[in-house]
């Protein structure tokens, strides 16, 4: 695919995601977002930072209504009306170029039009949930590679447009031929492959995948997941991957964020998170999932549903659904602060103030990424 | 729930079914080409399924999307008539059309609580509308009502009877939706993805509501699902559908555990996991075919690591692997014994013998097929 880049770009190297504190690519920093405005405003995100890193795949899960998308679409921009960003910065680093020395890095929530037209796509490109809806119905497939193509890579010809519309397809497991169908002549599966070529065609260094795979059906979900981290391995692009599906994204992240009422309430490498969580919610969120094996026992979920936003609980938003609340989490919300050096971090007061650590939420760390899906994958 | 009753269960067919599907079809006609007179092609839905519930268990039909296991819970709501095959209560045909009598006994639930309760009515309205049609209501119909919010867990139910559907959250919808199912007592449960709208964190709620009302009040509950997880949690019985036929039925923790065909190896396969320390390797691959002109022989042969040449001529019989486990697959049946219409395959299909053990049901992910445009073909 080298031949149809464009020449000012440095060739990429696979940047392989043993790379443990690779520089970050995008950092967000207190990004807080509302929906309307005044008292009546409704705090869809509030306050969260997140840093993904060059090749390292995120998984940011959380509930409906949790802010996750609210708090992607924010991030690059996106977000429709009602919703207003009125607090953080989103830094984007562009990759380095050799030879100069200023530093590239672009708030893109101060960014202006020109700046977030240069990177939206290039830069950072989007899968959404439904296909459906992303992709053009009254155009054909290679219709909308070549509206992509011919904006932003103008130095090519329409064959050259042609043949790198079916480079991507075949890059995704579909043929050269689906160019010339409509979306609605594919099945979902195939529609979500041609969404993840077109947000592929302009070699991002950020793909925001926003419950991508929702709407499949297993196997089909299955076959995109290992067809999208097989690219992931090659072409080394960052993932922020949302769903919430916490423990498909046991499976694929190198570290998962977990969301709750807007607030991010956990941050820990995938294996971590999955055998040894911190914080009551990921503890429940984790027993909502019924096993595939073993025994099969009585399990209890999470009593009581998730708040309105509207009406949000005073303190910790979890307190009411959360069997070791403390009256210091009716009172004061906690952050997320890092909990020892391993450099994962929690927002719950029961890491805090000597107060006792349930044992259910004290278990053993299993180290470093030793298991995780990273260095599985890397191994295959 | 009482799980280690269920893990012993026996045979379906032991336990009179309170309410029974058999040789269940459905097809739909759907336009077939292109132009101004594009002509009409037949869609075969679903296509001689068979399946039973007994009083006192979840079985859970599970399958992909265009599976049919819909359009098998609607059949047997009869909110569909089937085109062959016959539904049967306690043994007796059910007459055609929908008798209120036959409402009375089976309810169905939904898949979206956001769209099965009247949004311009309140909850007491909801609840009230299938007591008065029923003639059940008796001389309290405020205690009637608190007392089925009471028996879906939504306490106070003071609180809940002058709310409108849109003021609840979407798992008190759904318990709401279940409570109307109630109102009548029926015997039987349909369930239809119940809990697919859902809050991952309010899912095991339903699931263990429904599993409640199976213990304590003996209804027979069909759980339609894609999600085998929560089949294998809730389900006694699981019935797997491929392209409108079942292909496997068994004791649920039997099938996740040893599954026997291939198409259920293969959905095992590709569900989430985290537990699992090795990557998945997909045991088969390719998306389900079209019903309009679907494959002959076993409709799974073109996607099957195993497929061998009886499997694209001749459909597979039923074949007894355990107690309670049918698999309807060739690679179960002696090789010897691989003849089309052989009296003895035959025998086996009808369910009245049981062939000699087979060896054991191959392992996943043995053989790796490669994903080709063909196979992945449209739907």
């Amino acid at each position: 695919m080298s031949e149809t880049s464009p020449p000012a770009r440095a060739p990429r190297t696979p940047t392989h995601s043993t790379a443990r504190q690779a520089d970050p690519v995008l950092e967000i920093r207190g990004l807080t977002v509302d929906y309307g405005f005044g008292t009546e405003a409704v705090h869809a995100v509030v306050d969260c930072d997140l840093v993904l890193r060059r090749g390292q795949v995120l998984g940011l899960a959380g509930e409906s209504g949790s802010g996750k998308s609210t708090l992607s679409m924010a991030a690059i921009r996106l977000l429709r009306s009602p919703g207003v960003i009125t607090g953080g910065e989103v830094l984007f680093h562009p990759r380095p170029v050799e030879g100069e020395s200023s530093d590239p890095t672009i708030d893109l929530l101060r960014a202006d039009e020109a700046e977030l037209r240069r990177v939206r796509w290039s830069e950072i490109s989007v899968v959404f949930q439904s296909a459906l809806n992303a992709l053009n119905p009254v155009i054909t497939i290679g219709a909308q590679f070549d509206d992509l193509l011919k904006v932003h890579r103008p130095h090519l010809s329409s064959t050259e447009r042609w043949d790198r519309g079916v480079e991507l397809l075949e890059m995704v497991g579909m043929t050269g031929e689906r160019l010339r169908s409509y979306s609605h002549e594919l099945s979902g599966g195939m529609r979500q492959r041609a969404m993840i070529a077109m947000a592929l065609a302009l070699e991002p260094q950020v793909m925001i995948l926003d419950e991508p795979t929702t709407a499949l059906d297993v196997v089909t979900q299955r076959e995109i997941l290992e067809e999208l981290m097989g690219l992931r391995d090659r072409l080394g692009f960052a993932a922020l991957f949302i769903t919430h599906d916490l423990s498909l994204l046991v499976e694929l992240a190198d570290e998962i964020v977990v969301m709750y009422a807007g607030r991010l309430m956990e941050r820990a490498p995938a294996a971590s998170l999955f055998r040894a969580p911190r914080v009551p919610y990921t503890y429940g969120l984790l027993h909502c999932f019924p096993p595939m094996h073993g025994e099969r026992k009585p399990m209890e979920g999470i009593p009581g549903s998730p708040p309105d936003l509207r009406a949000l609980p005073s303190g910790c938003s979890f307190h009411p659904r959360c069997p070791w609340a403390m009256e210091r989490c009716r009172k004061e919300t906690p952050v997320l602060t890092r909990l020892d050096a391993s450099g994962r971090e929690a927002a719950c007061w029961l890491h805090s103030g000597g107060a006792t650590v349930p044992a259910e939420l004290a278990l053993a760390d299993p180290g470093d990424r030793g298991s995780s899906a990273a260095t599985r994958r890397v191994a295959r | 729930m009482s799980l280690t009753a269920q893990e012993a269960a026996v045979p379906p067919v032991s336990v009179a079914p309170v309410l029974e599907g058999r040789g269940l079809t459905k097809y739909f006609s759907v336009k077939h080409g292109r132009g101004i007179f594009p002509g009409t092609a037949r869609l075969f839905a679903v296509d001689d399924v068979t399946i039973a519930l007994a009083a006192g268990t979840v079985t859970a039909l599970v399958g992909e999307s265009g599976s049919g296991k819909t359009t098998v819970a609607r059949m047997l709501a009869k909110i569909i008539n089937p085109d062959g095959g016959v539904v049967l209560l306690d043994g007796k045909p059910v007459p055609h059309g929908r008798p209120r009598s036959y409402a009375r006994q089976v309810q169905m639930v939904f898949q979206d609580p956001f769209a099965s309760l009247n949004p311009i009515h309140r909850i007491s309205y909801n609840l009230v509308r299938p007591l008065t049609i029923h003639h059940l209501g008796g001389p309290d119909l405020n205690a009637a009502i608190e007392e089925l919010l009471r028996r879906v867990a939504l306490e106070p139910p003071q609180q809940f009877t002058r709310k409108f559907p849109h003021e609840l959250s979407g798992g008190q919808r759904q318990r709401v939706a279940i409570a109307r199912a109630l109102s009548v007592r029926p015997r039987v449960l349909l369930a239809d993805e119940p809990v697919s709208m859902l809050d991952v964190s309010i899912r095991l709620g339903i699931l263990n509501l429904l599993a409640d009302l199976r213990d304590r009040d003996h209804l027979a509950i069909l759980y339609v699902t894609h999600d085998i997880a929560s089949a294998r949690y809730l389900a006694d019985t699981i019935v797997v559908m491929y392209a409108g036929q079942v292909v496997e039925t068994a004791p649920s923790a039997r099938l996740t555990d040893h599954p026997a065909h291939p198409y259920t190896q293969l959905l095992l396969s590709a569900a989430p996991d985290p537990d699992r320390a090795e990557p998945p390797s997909l045991a088969g691959s390719g998306a389900p075919p079209s019903l309009i002109a679907p494959p002959s022989g076993c409709r799974f042969h073109p996607r099957c690591p195993h497929a061998m040449a009886i499997c694209s001529t001749t459909a597979p019989p039923s074949v007894t692997v355990g107690p309670g486990h049918a698999s309807n697959c060739w690679l179960h049946v002696e090789e010897s014994r691989r003849v089309p219409d052989n009296p003895d395959v035959m025998a086996a299909k009808a369910g009245s013998t049981s062939l000699r053990p087979p060896a054991a049901p191959p392992p996943i992910g043995t053989t790796q097929m490669r994903r080709t445009e063909e196979d992945r073909s449209m739907e």
